[in-house]
């Protein structure tokens, strides 16, 4: 088995706002192996993506890390200083955003854009950076790499700026990626192709990738590892098999269930009643008892724990736990 | 024959790109080429293509909230089209569309009630005291509750604003819904249970729905007949279950294929296309999907293929349908 890449320890990341704090990320743990694909799923406002802003310390205010430790090879990330935390950024770690739209800098060429790391991170001369730039531009998948170097990103479209933004995390070789939604701006037809090229990708690097989705479509096509987040906690862990055909918690089967699948209409889709939790009103309970088809007394007294079951399977649920038989 | 809700013959908008000093129109973007499909009572016809395809320019320019550059479109026999300001107004109820975007399509300093209620009002439906028990009632049929008509839209969360879109247009009773990806915005379990909504509205309310989306899976759920768009054009059109069970076009192929399955032991047999969707203000020569598609042949390039039927009322645009 291979080892830790990236270990999330009770991670804490809240956000003080005018109508109170709010518990982004409320006790967190999990961890990322090497070369592996770990899917995070949720819906909005869930704690997804500020999980993966805590990772790389880009948190804004007022939103603050307020506890745990997160592990990058034993060492602990939050006690980095920004200078080593700098270094790790778009070196080691790399991330892709949303919207390919927003995320490049509109006024500089994709090349310019592209060799910005290799020379800071790889200290590469103008002439090297630039001969790793076209490699790259044509490793994802571009032709004409040479032109579109000294191309803007108005020019292109947006499933080629998101091949550019992965050109860019992979400049420097990183041991992990965080795609944070790469493929929800996109058309179907264009995601199809990022995702295998993610996936060709993971094959001839071995990075690590962390991915952040809501479609359980990316996930059952992308996961080694997938966690289930709602209203900031962790409620369910599990490799992408044994949590398609066994999932424990009553909202990860909800969203299964109610996700509507092509060659398989039903008259009526499930759902799942009510909404998400307002996120500053949050008590000592399951978060989801509210909107559970099986809750029962313990489950608006007592949060439960996120424990494990068999085959590396994890649920915080009171239905497995001896208080809720 | 029964007569057509909706019947739009070879509709087209084009929109001008200007350019030089005298911002003279220098080309066409034809975002709608020469649509035509017509849609009977009751029925929920879904138009499915990836963004730029002009599917959302299609159903806007049905409510001639677009003008047309071309064609026609009847609704209940009367040429949208061509009715004057008064007359149009005054076919309005009949005609809704709900939008995408549940944020920004309700103004945030007007309540809810209010915004729910003011067409009521200005179409001259109901008189003002009648307007608070009309909403309430609505807003309850919609799935929220009567207490909700005095708050403002930043109250809800993205369902509850969709919810109070689709309430705004039904409120009008109209016979005919243009739904503009009414549910993309939209969480997956929130998602579910709009899309139930919908479907219970229209067995209620004998409505018809012009159902936009990009989301094949939704669109399948909803409606019973399906067209497929691609660069301003339909490519194909059939009922639901043959056009899901038996996809003539290569390029729907390729869509119904490219979504992934929430199953990780399927492994996917896709066909990934190559490239973008082209400009459409210069389409490819012959069939605009040409420079796409994993099976064309020089006549493609060449020549436009027909849209004809190719049995059972399934239409498809391809020199080659069904031969892959």
């Amino acid at each position: 088995m291979s080892n830790n890449l990236i270990e999330f320890r009770n991670l804490r990341t809240n956000f003080y706002t005018g109508s109170g704090v709010v518990k982004a990320v409320n006790d967190v743990s999990f961890s990322i192996r090497e070369g592996e694909t770990l899917c995070v799923v949720g819906e909005s406002g869930c704690g997804k993506s500020v999980t993966a802003m805590s990772l790389m310390r880009l948190v804004a205010t007022p939103g603050k890390i307020v506890g745990g430790e997160i592990l990058y090879k034993g060492e602990d990330l939050l006690k980095l200083k920004e200078r080593e935390m700098r270094y790790l950024r778009g070196n080691e770690i790399a991330m892709i955003f949303q919207d390919p739209m927003s995320s490049l800098n509109p006024v500089l060429t994709i090349g310019h854009q592209i060799a910005e790391p290799l020379r800071i991170h790889k200290k590469l001369s103008k002439q090297e950076a630039k001969k790793k730039s076209i490699e790259l531009i044509e490793l994802v998948g571009i032709p004409r790499a040479a032109k579109i170097y000294d191309s803007y990103p108005h020019e292109l479209s947006g499933g080629m700026r998101q091949r550019i933004m992965i050109a860019i995390a992979l400049s420097c070789d990183p041991k992990l990626l965080i795609a944070d939604e790469p493929t929800t701006a996109l058309d179907v037809t264009i995601q199809a192709q990022i995702l295998d090229l993610m996936r060709d990708i993971k094959k001839e690097f071995n990075t690590a990738i962390m991915m952040i989705t809501h479609d359980l479509g990316v996930v059952a096509e992308m996961a080694d590892h997938v966690v289930v987040m709602y209203a900031g906690k962790v409620i369910e862990e599990a490799p992408v098999h044994e949590l398609f055909n066994n999932p424990k918690h009553p909202y990860t089967q909800g969203l299964l269930k109610a996700k509507p699948v092509i060659s398989n209409r039903q008259d009526r889709l499930y759902t799942i009643p009510g909404q998400v939790p307002n996120p500053v009103e949050l008590g000592e309970n399951c978060y989801f008892n509210d909107r559970c088809e099986h809750c029962m007394e313990i489950c608006v007294q007592k949060q439960p724990d996120l424990n494990i079951y068999d085959n590396k399977h994890k649920a915080a649920c009171w239905l497995y736990e001896k208080e809720g038989k | 024959m029964t007569q057509p809700l909706i019947e739009v013959k070879d509709l087209k908008k084009y929109f001008p790109i200007t350019g030089g000093v005298f911002q003279r129109t220098v080309g066409h973007v034809k975002a709608v080429d020469g649509v035509s499909f017509s849609l009977n009572k009751g029925e929920a016809l879904g138009l499915v293509g990836e963004s730029g395809c002009g599917k959302s320019t299609t159903g806007r320019t049905v409510l001639r909230l677009l003008e047309k550059s071309g064609g026609s479109v009847h609704f209940k026999g009367t040429d949208l089209h061509s009715l004057n300001k008064k007359d149009l107004r005054a076919m309005r109820p009949k005609i809704q569309l709900v939008f995408q975007d549940p944020y920004s399509s309700l103004n945030p300093r007007i309540k809810v009630g209010e915004a729910i209620g003011e067409a009521l009002v200005d179409h001259g439906i109901v008189s003002r005291s009648e307007v608070r028990d009309r909403v309430k009632e609505i807003l309850s049929i919609c799935g929220l509750a009567p207490y909700h008509i005095d708050r403002y839209p930043h109250e809800f969360s993205g369902g509850q604003r969709q919810r109070i879109g689709i309430a705004r247009s039904l409120i009008l009773k109209p016979e005919f819904m243009v739904l503009d990806e009414p549910v993309s915005a939209l969480d997956v379990s929130i998602q579910a249970q709009i899309i139930n909504l919908l479907t219970d509205l229209q067995e209620q309310n004998d409505l018809t729905y012009l159902f936009i989306s990009h989301d094949l899976s939704v669109v399948e759920h909803l409606c019973n007949r399906v067209g497929v768009m691609y660069l301003g054009s339909m490519v194909e059109m059939a009922s639901r279950d043959e056009l899901f069970s038996n996809p003539l076009h290569p390029y729907t192929k390729a869509l119904l294929s490219a979504v992934p399955v929430p199953d990780p032991t399927k492994k996917p047999e896709r066909i990934v296309l190559q490239g973008d969707i082209p400009s459409p203000a210069n389409p490819p020569s012959g069939c605009k999907f040409h420079t796409r598609c994993p099976f064309a042949k020089d006549i493609c390039k060449q020549q436009i293929p027909e849209y004809k039927d190719a049995g059972s009322n399934h239409y498809v645009a391809c020199h080659f349908a069904g031969e892959f």
